[in-house]
């Protein structure tokens, strides 16, 4: 047992060694025109030891290091918030209070952070879609962010070949997403687990690729921009009016002066909506019979077709429902961006959102708003380290995974009133 | 007169080279329980998986009411009034007994999304009419007091009643179970035994049955169906299956 820990304490340190001198420990550089191998300087050596001696114990003492990590409290949200049924009428005022507070904040900050909100917001409502994939019907999906492009490209296309508001096209993108995630339920139907995970992997870089090289409608790698800013019942937020003659600005209404932080507050606003939305609608779902179908799948699908379930569908469902959440996303990413390009929908962004999903606690809520708001603004917070992000971000996980293996807030089973 | 419910003649499975169910003919009619017995192997799970649409057949007629459903897919079997339970519990695990029930009425809750996410008042009255139907039904295998604990947290036997109670609430007219006695100690059986044949006289559905327990077959079959290494053995009342040389060489004689 001991010295089975001391080998593999020994081969960790070993790992990162190796690893350490080959992404560190050498560099090749340019010399005039020639190439040389430039070894690392005495500082950057002594942090790989440092490094390695870390790895070698932490190893070693894994059983004492779960034991600190099992020390550290962990507060449960239900002990937290008064009994059941204080909360029921508690709720609406709680929900209505959280709305007002939204609402008012942003103008009482600067444009950044309702800029950052508004960031947040667009991750919720990702994480919240992939949720239904992954966290209730336990499909994992690492594709997701195609059903993003998706939407963002429907909507920042038909907006410059048909000039489409932001209002039509946002109904349009959700569809289109579902459209796409329907395709591409159905030849994964049968597949589970790793496979799934690596098919949909497969058809978030078809996407992604399509976009890249479809130059002549996508534009390619180069995107689409000037993307129009979603308008309030026509009133646009530019300087100056561009929607042809009678046209206006929001400014011009209201007799204001121009201000481009409206336009940041309005963007917000509508993402709050939008927020509000996908969680009145999925938390709708989770309550009904198909939410309750697709837990089911994921719990025992041999059971689910043994009474009656149609397993097609549900799955079909789950794929749809959660792409067309993608779509919704992607639409408004693409009209507050106002421009869009392959790059922001690679492979790391689906892994981001599934990270949002995972440390949220796989289908509870609450916990993904809470995870997505973490994972968008530490990176903002760890700007100086923004060479390590993708470490801290690693490190982050590992953490929380030792500490809360069930996410942030685990999910609780519904308690349903049985008095007839 | 009671009629005939299910009528299976020829059925046979074969696995590649393997002959798993070999002939089978089974006939179960309404309100009666007909018991299936044979050694381990003997290919009563694969009937059970041939009937329920799990597997297809590769020969043989299965007629429900007189209508042919082999070949049908599993879920529009047991749409049909053909509901199954499996050797090994497959509850929602991480669901509440209550959600359990509620899944399992799927199809008869399945109204358009629109009315569910606005409750609608038809919505509304679907739900509540599937809420005490599971709750009729927990009471009936006395689980209500369960009904917001985790179905995994269930004691085995308790799970082995909830898996009954949520092929009920799919309103079966035959309920097939295998080897819903295994692992439940003695007070458990009687249970089983007990609910097994409030089922036939009070709910009046038919129920064919897989099982070892010996006892508990003999005392509550009003048919018994032999089958050894996947062909039938031998048919009958309790009393002749009993007494029948074959059935005792094959297979009470190994005991
Ligand atoms: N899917 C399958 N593929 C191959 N062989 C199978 C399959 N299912 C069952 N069998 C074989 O069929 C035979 C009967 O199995 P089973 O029906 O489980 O027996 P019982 O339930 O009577 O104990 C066994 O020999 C088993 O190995
Ligand atoms: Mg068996």
């Amino acid at each position: 047992m001991t010295t089975n820990k001391f080998y593999n304490a020994i081969f960790a340190a070993g790992i990162t060694l190796i690893l350490a001198c080959l992404m560190i420990g050498v560099k090749l550089d340019t010399s005039g025109t020639q190439l040389a191998v430039k070894g690392a300087t005495t500082a950057q050596w002594t942090w790989i030891g440092g490094g390695i001696a870390i790895v070698f114990l932490s190893q070693l003492f894994t059983n004492q290091i779960d034991a600190l990590f099992r020390m550290i409290p962990k507060p449960s949200i239900s002990t937290m918030l008064p009994e059941e049924k204080k909360m029921a009428t508690l709720k609406p005022w709680l929900i209505a209070g959280a709305i007002v507070i939204m609402v008012i904040w942003p103008f009482m900050v600067s444009r950044g952070s309702v800029d950052l909100a508004t960031l947040t917001l667009i991750y919720i409502m990702l994480g919240l879609g992939l949720n239904i994939v992954v966290g209730l019907a336990g499909l994992l999906d690492l594709g997701f962010v195609a059903f993003y492009a998706v939407g963002a490209y429907t909507y920042a296309l038909l907006s410059q070949y048909f000039g489409l508001s932001f209002w039509v096209c946002l109904p349009i993108s959700a569809g289109m997403a579902a459209l796409f995630g329907f395709i591409l339920g159905f030849p994964v139907l049968r597949l589970r687990g790793d496979y799934l995970a690596i098919v949909t992997l497969g058809f978030g870089e078809i996407i992604r690729i399509l976009l890249n090289n479809w130059t002549e409608v996508t534009g390619g790698p180069s995107g689409i921009s000037g993307i129009a800013k979603p308008t309030l019942f026509g009133l646009e937020f530019t300087r100056k009016a561009k929607g042809g003659e009678d046209a206006m600005t929001f400014h011009d209404y209201f007799n204001l002066d121009y201000s481009s932080s409206y336009k940041v507050i309005f963007l917000y606003l509508i993402a709050i909506l939008l927020v509000c939305i996908v969680i009145y609608v999925i938390n709708r779902l989770m309550r009904m019979p198909i939410g309750r179908a697709w837990e089911a799948l994921r719990e025992d699908e041999i059971a689910c077709r043994s009474l009656g379930l149609n397993r097609t569908a549900i799955k079909l469902s789950a794929f749809t429902l959660g792409a067309s959440t993608a779509g919704f996303a992607g639409a408004f990413f693409s009209a507050r961006q106002g421009f869009i390009s392959p790059e922001s929908f690679i492979f790391i962004e689906s892994a981001i959102i599934l990270a949002i999903v995972v440390l949220g606690g796989m289908g509870s809520q609450m916990g993904i708003i809470l995870a997505a708001i973490v994972m968008t603004i530490l990176p903002e917070l760890a700007r100086e380290f923004s060479e390590y992000r993708m470490l801290l971000f690693g490190l982050l996980m590992v953490l929380m995974m030792r500490w809360r293996p069930d996410g942030l807030i685990p999910t609780k089973r519904p308690q349903l009133e049985l008095k007839q | 007169m009671s009629q005939l419910l299910l009528d299976v003649n020829g059925l046979t499975m074969r696995f590649g080279g393997l002959v798993a169910v070999d002939g089978v003919n089974l006939k179960v009619k309404n309100r009666q329980i007909v018991s299936v017995i044979g050694p381990n192997g003997a290919g009563k799970t694969t009937v059970f998986n041939c009937l329920s649409g799990f597997y297809i057949p590769t020969e043989g007629s299965v007629m429900l009411k007189n209508e042919q459903i082999a070949g049908l897919k599993d879920y529009q079997i047991s749409r049909k009034g053909l509901v199954r339970t499996f050797q090994h519990v497959r509850l929602f695990q991480k669901m509440t007994v209550i959600e359990n029930m509620l899944v399992a009425q799927h199809r008869h809750l399945n109204t358009n999304l629109i009315s569910g996410l606005f409750k609608t008042p038809n919505y509304r009255r679907l739900e509540k009419d599937a809420m005490n139907h599971a709750i009729h039904w927990l009471e009936e295998v006395d689980l209500l007091e369960f009904a917001n604990r985790e179905a995994g947290n269930l004691s085995y036997g308790q799970q082995r009643r909830l898996e009954i109670a949520r092929c009920m609430v799919t309103q079966p007219e035959l309920l097939m179970l295998d080897e819903p006695a295994a692992g439940l100690n003695p007070n458990e059986t009687k249970e089983l035994d007990e609910l097994i044949i409030k089922l036939r006289d009070e709910h009046e559905i038919s129920v064919l049955l897989i099982e070892h327990d010996m006892s508990l077959v003999m005392g509550i079959s009003d048919h018994i169906y032999v089958i050894s290494q996947g062909a039938p053995l031998a048919q009958g009342n309790a009393d002749e299956i009993k007494n029948n040389p074959d059935v005792i060489k094959a297979y009470l004689g190994e005991e």
